[in-house]
């Protein structure tokens, strides 16, 4: 049977300053707009970490030591898939499948580890990657949440 | 937050609330500022009262084990639970746990 073509049932959008500080609001207000979804406490957990790196990941590398602001969607679809897009104006990756390789790191303080891009593919079902340097970065990470009626 | 237990041999640091990039920064002055004055053989990790965890846990276990090292002394970890653990199992680092 061919599936139907999943529409946008809810959506939120935030945009915040890239202030260390808001790296617990940001996954904090995701997770609570994808507890709409009925998610399980390990669904929810993976969203809140996947947020957090990819919100860190505009922080720590995409502006540095400057501020910019991080713009964040996200949206619950119709075939219980929860969908976000998190983008910043900020330097942009050079070389986007160097920067996803586990431990690889810029950071030469030695306190980032490099697993920021491994968790969001991790914890997330699709994760995609645009960047352009000098002009920014978008990540978009989807994930389907199981649901009640999947396991009647 | 960070409570630190130092009896010199050996610091003891019980972290709670959330562990990200924001609140990483002051829990590592706390527990560098114990490993500098005592340079101790052993550095417990307990994430007993954490309730979030992304991967800057992990460069929070990693920057310590470096410091440790120069120094002889061993890193491990405990009471890691739920979401902290599937971390840390990402990053390999499960080794490291004790009961």
């Amino acid at each position: 049977m061919k599936r139907e073509k999943a529409i946008v049932k809810n959506q939120i959008r935030m945009v915040i300053p890239s202030r260390s500080q808001n790296e617990a609001f940001a996954r904090t207000a995701v997770a609570v707009f994808a507890s709409q979804l009925d998610p399980t406490v390990e669904e929810l957990n993976d969203i809140r970490a996947a947020v957090s790196e990819a919100v860190t990941n505009c922080i720590v590398h995409a502006y540095g030591d400057i501020f910019g602001t991080i713009d964040i969607t996200a949206r619950i679809m119709s075939d219980n898939t929860f969908y976000i897009r998190i983008k910043d104006k900020g330097c942009g990756i050079p070389d986007i499948q160097e920067a996803m390789l586990p431990l690889f790191t810029t950071c030469t303080g030695g306190e980032r580890a490099g697993l920021g891009f491994a968790v969001m593919e991790s914890f997330m079902d699709k994760l995609k990657v645009y960047s352009k340097p000098g002009s920014g970065t978008s990540i978009i990470m989807s994930k389907r949440l199981i649901t009640k009626e999947d396991n009647e | 937050m960070v409570e630190i237990v130092n009896t010199g041999e050996r610091v003891t640091a019980g972290l709670y609330g959330d562990i990200d990039h924001h609140s990483a920064a002051g829990i590592r002055a706390e527990i560098d500022a114990a490993l500098e004055n005592s340079t101790p053989r052993i550095l417990i990790l307990d994430f007993g009262g954490v309730n979030f965890m992304d991967s800057s846990g992990i460069g929070l276990i990693l920057g310590r084990m470096r410091l440790l090292e120069g120094f002889g002394g061993q890193i491990f970890i405990k009471n890691v639970s739920g979401h902290a653990e599937k971390i840390i199992k990402l990053a390999g680092l499960s080794s490291l746990t004790i009961k």
